[in-house]
């Protein structure tokens, strides 16, 4: 039997790249729309939830007027029902999310699909926005229910129901990005399952949040909790893309933690080139050799890793030029009188009385040390765990302090180069360097996740910037921040009481 | 074409595929034989371009795996280990899913589903929901997937698996006639007899390497030895077997029947035949022992 062989309608090509997105995503819908499970929960809850509100909602307004006389509780009330009448559909989008990759690999209806000519893009984009459709569909059209059974009057203003939507949607992408990189990443769904309280626990948070902050009347916050939805939304869509690899996706098995092969990779990429000015190691004077260890390190890796780190390097000097700027600004707004800044009255109590207090550190070298180690460390920690922005985020503040303090001093008549010469850079030329060398090591670790190097998995990626943070930490900022304790404590005060002391 | 160098495929540690060089033009079909976890499966995703090598290279239809691997995937028809099939979906329906996702219009898709669930006679399937097939319908339906947008190179991991012998015997009829058309066929399979059936070239894969490769007849001499002959005669063999061992080393006897082994058949057994006509000897048959694929790979998978 002769089979017909028709030619492929050409197209232009982007044409053909938002059709298969569109197939994709329009089949996915299509399987949605064919579950019971899935139809059954979001009709009930777009459809029955809106009138148990409304219930609730008149409920409580009577009874705090009856108890208390209280009015107006509706009007606090009814943007707080709005926001959960459209949440609570669009909480189905998680579980369809997670779903969207691991699910597939579990009914071996992945490979096929993966062995298509889509991009990793395309898969992506088109699992995504079908979690995100239908559960959108629902929480809009569970609002607009509940606007209707609402009397005229109280129906919220269109600035407020403008704000519930957008953080409606906010949060479905939120979750839905979150839940597509989890599904993406793991290899059962019961594994999927377990990881998605890293979704749950924040969106939990959030909407506990935002109740308080509608129940407060405080709208204007709403805009800040979206912009941080769309900061995250931006992260987690990056991180998903990123992340989204076809090889990873077949080619893993279990998740297994194999501490022996976590430890050679961190070995692997931990170890450095013994170098002395270009010349073999071996052929060195044997009491010589150890010398390539050190030059090594100091000469060739240390520097490779801040070639490696710079991107990371160029976001905290622009949040250092940010937080002299909040600082300034803070400044603006909140200026001290010139008596509370009494600098000609600053004498070796003043520095003792420093000590005394509980959150400081203790002036000594040590103590100064050990302060300045730990929140470095902090800082590597919460990095990891806010893609680097908590790590920036710490650096920031004391910058931010000393810009305030700054432009006060000046305002209050001092020199204010005098001030930053005297309190701040006898001990900053050194303590700065390496508090910015440490935080672009720790922004690295959090930054791994959204944007692991190429040719890398997340985990190596993550090892490598570990390992780097490490190496860099033990050689070059714990020297540094050695020395300046050692400044702070004995110079810097030395040389305010010369030049600020009558 | 399918073209490896060196293709090798780690997993951390553990190498799946380890330095495969194969080479299969087009109008040929390669059988792919092996253990499980040999690394077929492993070696068919990499010339699918959905892995990538670790090292080495795979060049299907002029296309570098690793270098254009959309215009691979184009190329390349792929019949996964399972059918991999969306149950809630119709036949019809998935087919057109697949042939979109390939660049085909709906018409053009439609029209190439139907013939071939015409061929594989299960026209019904169009409008009947997946999950309601039998298990063979589902590997057909999977099968007429892969060669829905006409690809030049098909991979097939177990094409007949699951199916009944009738329905075994129309795929097999299909994969032929589709080498036919020139196209190049890389075929996984554990039936043996169908790799023999189908197959022009046969390479068994033992962790992770090539360990044999060539026509099941340059394998079958390579690895059993040369053709063994029976010769069955219609009296006693007290006469014939001196004129035999004469021209070839005697293996076996029995009451009427000698085998022995011919290094070049085309030249020992004429003259083993004039020998014995010479003497009076009456000959009833002389023929080929029957040596099984099987045999062959049990000798090289077992080492």
């Amino acid at each position: 039997m002769e089979m017909s062989r028709l030619e492929v309608v050409p197209r232009p090509v982007w044409t053909l790249w938002v059709q298969q997105v569109w197939h994709l995503m329009w089949r996915e819908l299509r399987d949605y729309l064919r579950d019971w499970r899935i139809l059954f929960p979001i009709f009930t809850l777009t459809l029955l939830f809106p009138f148990l509100m409304r219930f609730v909602t008149g409920y409580l307004e009577a009874s705090f007027y009856e108890r208390w006389g209280a009015e107006g509780v509706t009007s606090r009330l009814l943007p707080l029902m709005l926001l959960l009448v459209g949440f609570v559909p669009i909480s189905i989008s998680l579980v369809i999310a997670l779903e969207a990759f691991v699910g597939e690999k579990e009914r071996m209806s992945l490979e096929p699909l993966l062995a298509t000519p889509l991009s990793d893009l395309q898969l992506y984009l088109g699992k995504t926005v079908a979690a995100l459709l239908l559960p959108l569909m629902a929480g809009t059209v569970g609002i607009a229910f509940y606007l209707l059974i609402l009397p005229v009057e109280a129906r919220p203003d269109p600035m407020t129901l403008l704000q519930i939507i957008l953080l409606t949607l906010g949060k479905a992408l939120v979750m839905v990005s979150g839940a597509v990189i989890i599904s993406s990443q793991t290899t059962s769904v019961r594994a999927a399952n377990l990881l998605a309280s890293f979704v749950i626990i924040p969106m939990t948070l959030l909407i506990q949040q935002e109740s308080l902050t509608l129940l407060q009347g405080g709208k204007q916050v709403l805009w800040y909790i979206l912009l941080f939805l769309l900061v995250a939304n931006v992260m987690l869509v990056r991180m998903g893309i990123r992340l989204f690899n076809r090889e990873e996706l077949l080619g893993r098995e279990i998740d297994e933690l194999n501490l022996r092969n976590v430890w050679r990779m961190f070995r692997r990429h931990f170890v450095w080139e013994r170098w002395f000015f270009g010349r073999p190691p071996d052929r060195l004077p044997r009491s010589l050799r150890w010398m390539s260890t050190w030059t090594g390190l100091y000469l060739r890796e240390v520097p490779r890793v801040l070639v490696r780190s710079y991107p990371a390097l160029a976001l905290v000097l622009v949040s250092l030029a940010g937080a002299v700027w909040v600082g300034w600004e803070m400044a603006i707004r909140y200026r001290l009188p010139a008596e509370y800044i009494p600098l000609d009255q600053v004498t070796e109590e003043t520095f003792r009385q420093a000590s005394a207090i509980s959150w400081l550190p203790a002036l000594t070298p040590w103590g100064i040390l050990q302060n300045n180690i730990r929140s470095l460390t902090l800082a590597a920690l919460l990095g990891t765990f806010s893609f680097g922005s908590l790590a920036a985020i710490l650096l920031m503040a004391p910058i931010v302090i000393i810009a305030y303090a700054t432009c006060q001093v000046a305002w209050a008549g001092y020199d204010p180069l005098t001030f930053v010469l005297t309190f701040v850079m006898p001990h900053g030329v050194l303590e700065l360097p390496a508090a910015i060398i440490a935080t672009a090591l720790a922004v690295r670790l959090g930054a791994t996740f959204i944007a692991p190097p190429r040719g890398m998995t997340v985990g190596e990626g993550w090892m490598q910037a570990l390992a780097d943070f490490v190496k860099v930490f033990v050689a070059v900022v714990i020297p540094l921040l050695a020395l300046a304790a050692a400044v702070e404590s004995f110079l810097t005060p030395a040389l305010v009481l010369a030049v600020y002391a009558r | 074409m399918i073209q490896t160098e060196n293709l090798t495929k780690r997993f951390n540690d553990f190498t799946a595929v380890n330095g495969i060089n194969l080479t299969v033009r087009p109008g040929r079909i390669l059988a792919l034989l092996g253990p499980n976890g040999a690394g077929k499966t492993t070696t068919v995703r990499m010339l699918a371009a959905i892995l990538m090598p670790t090292e080495g290279r795979a060049v299907i239809a002029g296309y570098d795996t690793r270098q254009d691997p959309i215009a691979v995937r184009r190329q390349v028809g792929l019949l996964t280990e399972q059918p991999g099939l969306y149950l809630r979906m119709y036949g019809g329906e998935y087919l057109e899913f697949f042939g979109r996702l390939y660049g085909l219009d709906p018409e053009t898709c439609q029209q190439r589903a139907r013939e071939w669930l015409d061929r594989f006679v299960m026209p019904e399937a169009w409008g009947r929901r997946i999950g309601e097939y039998s298990k063979g319908m589902r590997q057909k339906l999977a099968l007429v997937r892969a060669l829905l947008h006409d690809p030049p190179v098909l991979l097939l991991d177990e094409p007949t698996s699951a199916m009944d012998p009738h329905s075994a015997k129309l795929v097999r009829d299909a994969i032929l006639s589709l080498r036919d058309e020139r196209r190049t066929i890389l075929v996984c399979t554990h039936n043996l007899t169908e790799a023999e059936l189908i197959a022009d070239e046969i390479a068994i894969i033992r962790r992770g390497q090539i360990v044999a490769l060539g026509t099941p007849a340059e394998l079958k001499r390579q690895l059993l030895g040369p053709p063994l002959m029976e010769l069955r005669l219609a009296a006693s063999t007290d006469g014939a077997r001196p004129l035999v061992a004469r021209w070839a080393p005697v293996l076996e006897e029995g009451p009427n029947w000698i085998r022995y082994r011919a290094e070049t058949p085309e030249a020992v057994n004429p003259a083993i035949l004039r020998s014995l006509a010479e003497a009076d000897i009456p000959v009833v048959t002389l023929s080929e022992v029957p040596r099984s694929l099987e045999a062959v790979y049990l000798r090289v998978v077992e080492g």
